[in-house]
């Protein structure tokens, strides 16, 4: 169906458009297909959606978009005191508070996205049951929705070096790349989450779990020049590894940001993203049923 | 204008009964798979399995073709596969054999304020719910006055819906729906809730609608509506296609192939919401199922019910109706001050009716699981009875009484002067 015809608005009273969008009803193919341009038409929906997550969010609680701040700044301050403080570890010259600050951000964005977007479907199945759309749509917007968060905790980082009087480096242009990556990351681990979640409810409750697990295997409280050489390949295969490093090189110009490793990851997600898609491709046509 | 809109040939659906249990825990899988280590490998080999899942036809083998500009009812018992076809036709679910084709945006309305959110505030809500039922942006926008205008709600524009008493939120909810402009557009019973003279402006655009050439599917319990909506009908009957016709012929048919006495329905397929109706059935004063009543038997409805979780909103309620489906009177718990139940359980209502008050001839009930906000939740209509010539108060005037029920009303006559003033 081409939502997109422009002849189809408002020429429907009295007569017929001339070419009317032929929609095809068949059953479910055995070959999943991507059908990513379906996503594409509905890309109103999914911006509603996921200003429609932010609304409701900031509208609930008292604090509103305040928390968005006070999420990563309160874990800032735990670490560095428990880490920075106590424990000593080694921030690379950097004070430790933008240190973690730095790498807290990418991994706030991420776990934000990646438990709306895991919660999603089964959030919304009051939809599923009662309307048509490309359900890859509820994911996505989940993901979305993170960016917002990100963007004001992004703005106290900014401040934060102001007084500190660390520097400003120019590989932050990079650094649209590093939250791309990270959304992506949250949107692959997401849609199979979600499609998951559909089927076995356990899986919600896997996911804190997850979230937690995740965060220390990720250089977020600590540097990963502590892991030792012979493991750094096996440590990169979280590509959130590559994630956290490229945005302590982009922000803070700080040296150590390995392309190979870097790559790795990418060509990892890249793969999982794929067999995601099709997953959540192939379990989409259960999902009114099964919901 | 003869073109063809909606074809639909040899459509099947089939839902497997073990597919519909609540959900499946991975904890289940684990623990099947540790019990019976070899059982894939047992079902592999062809060998029957322990636990088959019955199989049930919600559509078997259904074609039809609908030109441009009808306007189609759908007809047919609880469970005959109206709600199925729709789904597949607005293509939330996929049919398991067979094919159609659609041409034309597809609006479907299955429920009245799908995805509406009771923090965000009547403006935002019609733009979030057109969105929802495929609206672009700018169409909304250019439709938004109209829409308000239609719900009449100015005033409330900016508050929460949450504070929307349930005819204001229902009256928004169908005014974005009404004003979706797509060539062909499904609508499931969305009807069956709001207030006498709401039905009544949704029909009414409605009826525009199909005026305007484009083509309406319509599923209605409501008789009358579909006469009046609907050139055509289809009845369905377990799945298939019993007939297709001009409305009233078909109509007619539904009615006719209706008048065996049903005096107990009981749930058949597997409920899809949280709460729904597992039995009804018409009994005695003690609750015992009757198989036979006269107009001098006290009949009172018992409604078996289950709720999986709280809902504090659910209402219960009952109507009585005539031969023709059309309701003569409804009822609530609430209306002699109980409460519809909320809790999670299961219950059983009883709902008296007042002695003596069915007339000789066909009746039915319509039980209704709602909740304010817009959504049946489960309903059954297609109990029809007979109720036989007894002494009672409508057998008691010579020459018969007219009406669809009878009251025994106070009268109070009093002389008021012996002498007749001229």
């Amino acid at each position: 169906m081409n939502l997109n015809n422009p002849t189809l608005n408002g020429s429907i009273e009295g007569q017929v458009a001339p070419s009317l969008p032929v929609t095809h009803i068949r059953p479910p193919s055995p070959w999943p297909s991507l059908r990513i341009g379906e996503v594409w038409e509905y890309r109103d929906l999914l911006f509603i959606l996921a200003w429609r997550d932010i609304k409701v969010r900031y509208k609930q609680t008292t604090l509103g978009a305040a928390w968005a701040v006070l999420q990563p700044i309160l874990t800032m301050v735990v670490f560095s005191l428990l880490f920075g403080g106590i424990a000593h570890l080694p921030s690379e010259g950097i004070p430790y508070p933008i240190f973690t600050f730095t790498a807290l951000l990418p991994w706030q964005l991420f776990a934000y996205a990646m438990t709306e977007s895991g919660n999603s479907l089964v959030a919304n199945q009051q939809l599923i049951t009662k309307v048509y759309f490309p359900r890859l749509v509820i994911p996505l917007g989940g993901v979305l929705a993170g960016l917002v968060d990100f963007t004001i905790a992004f703005l106290v980082l900014l401040g934060m070096m102001l007084i500190y009087g660390v520097p400003l480096s120019w590989n932050i242009l990079a650094l649209p790349a590093f939250i791309f990556l990270a959304v992506l990351i949250a949107l692959t681990v997401g849609i199979w989450l979600s499609a998951l979640n559909v089927e076995y409810r356990d899986v919600r409750y896997t996911i804190p779990f997850l979230t937690q697990f995740w965060m220390f295997a990720t250089p977020i409280a600590y540097s990963s020049s502590l892991i030792p050489e012979n493991l750094r390949w096996l440590y990169s295969l979280n590509p959130m590894v590559g994630v956290v490093e490229g945005f302590r090189w982009a922000v803070l110009g700080r040296q150590g940001f390995s392309l190979p490793f870097f790559l790795l990851s990418i060509g990892v997600m890249l793969v999982l993203f794929a067999g995601g898609v099709a997953y959540f491709r192939k379990m989409e046509n259960g999902f009114a049923d099964n919901v | 204008m003869s073109d063809v809109s909606i074809r639909v040939e040899h459509i099947s659906k089939r839902y497997s009964l073990g597919e519909r249990e609540p959900y499946k825990s991975l904890r289940d899988v684990m623990a099947r798979a540790a019990s019976a280590p070899l059982g894939w490998l047992r079902r592999k080999n062809g060998a029957s399995f322990n636990h088959v899942p019955a199989d049930f036809w919600a559509l078997d083998d259904v074609s039809f073709e609908i030109r441009q500009g009808e306007a189609v009812g759908i007809i047919g018992r609880n469970g005959a596969g109206k709600s199925t076809l729709l789904k597949i036709l607005s293509r939330i679910t996929k049919p398991t054999r067979g094919r159609a084709e659609l041409h034309g945006r597809v609006g479907s309305l299955l429920e009245v304020g799908t995805g509406f959110h009771p923090e965000l505030t009547g403006r935002e809500n019609v733009f979030l719910n057109g969105a929802i039922l495929g609206m672009k942006r700018q169409e909304i926008e250019r439709k938004f006055d109209e829409i308000v205008a239609f719900a009449e709600i100015e005033k409330f524009l900016d508050t929460p819906v949450k504070r929307y008493s349930s005819g204001m939120y229902v009256r928004l909810a169908f005014a974005v729906a009404a004003h979706l402009e797509p060539e062909i557009l499904l609508v499931d019973e969305v009807l069956a809730v709001g207030d006498a003279e709401f039905q009544k402006k949704c029909l009414g655009k409605m009826g525009e609608v199909a005026k305007e050439g484009r083509t309406v599917l319509f599923v209605s319990h409501s008789m009358a509506a579909i006469e009046r909506l609907c050139d055509v009908s289809i009845l369905l009957d377990t799945g298939k296609i019993r007939c297709l016709g001009p409305s009233a012929q078909v109509v007619q048919i539904y009615l006719q192939g209706g008048q065996q006495t049903t005096l107990v329905w009981e749930r058949t397929s597997t409920a899809t919401e949280d709460a729904y109706l597992q039995k009804v059935y018409v009994s005695d004063e003690q609750g015992d199922a009757l198989n036979y009543l006269t107009t001098a038997t006290d009949v009172t409805i018992v409604i078996n019910l289950c709720i999986k979780r709280p809902m504090s909103t659910l209402r219960l309620s009952f109507g009585l109706l005539d031969r023709a489906g059309q309701q003569i009177f409804g009822s609530t718990p609430g209306d002699c001050g109980e409460m519809s139940p909320t809790e999670a359980g299961e219950y059983r209502a009883m709902v008296h009716l007042p002695s003596e008050i069915l007339m000789p001839g066909y009746y039915g009930i319509r039980v209704t699981l709602w909740l304010p906000n817009g959504g049946v939740l489960d309903s059954v209509d297609g109990m029809q009875f007979l109720v036989h010539e007894g002494v009672s108060l409508a057998t008691s005037t010579p020459g018969g009484r007219v009406g669809l029920i009878a009251i025994r009303c106070d009268w109070d006559v009093i002389k008021t002067s012996k002498k007749i003033q001229v």
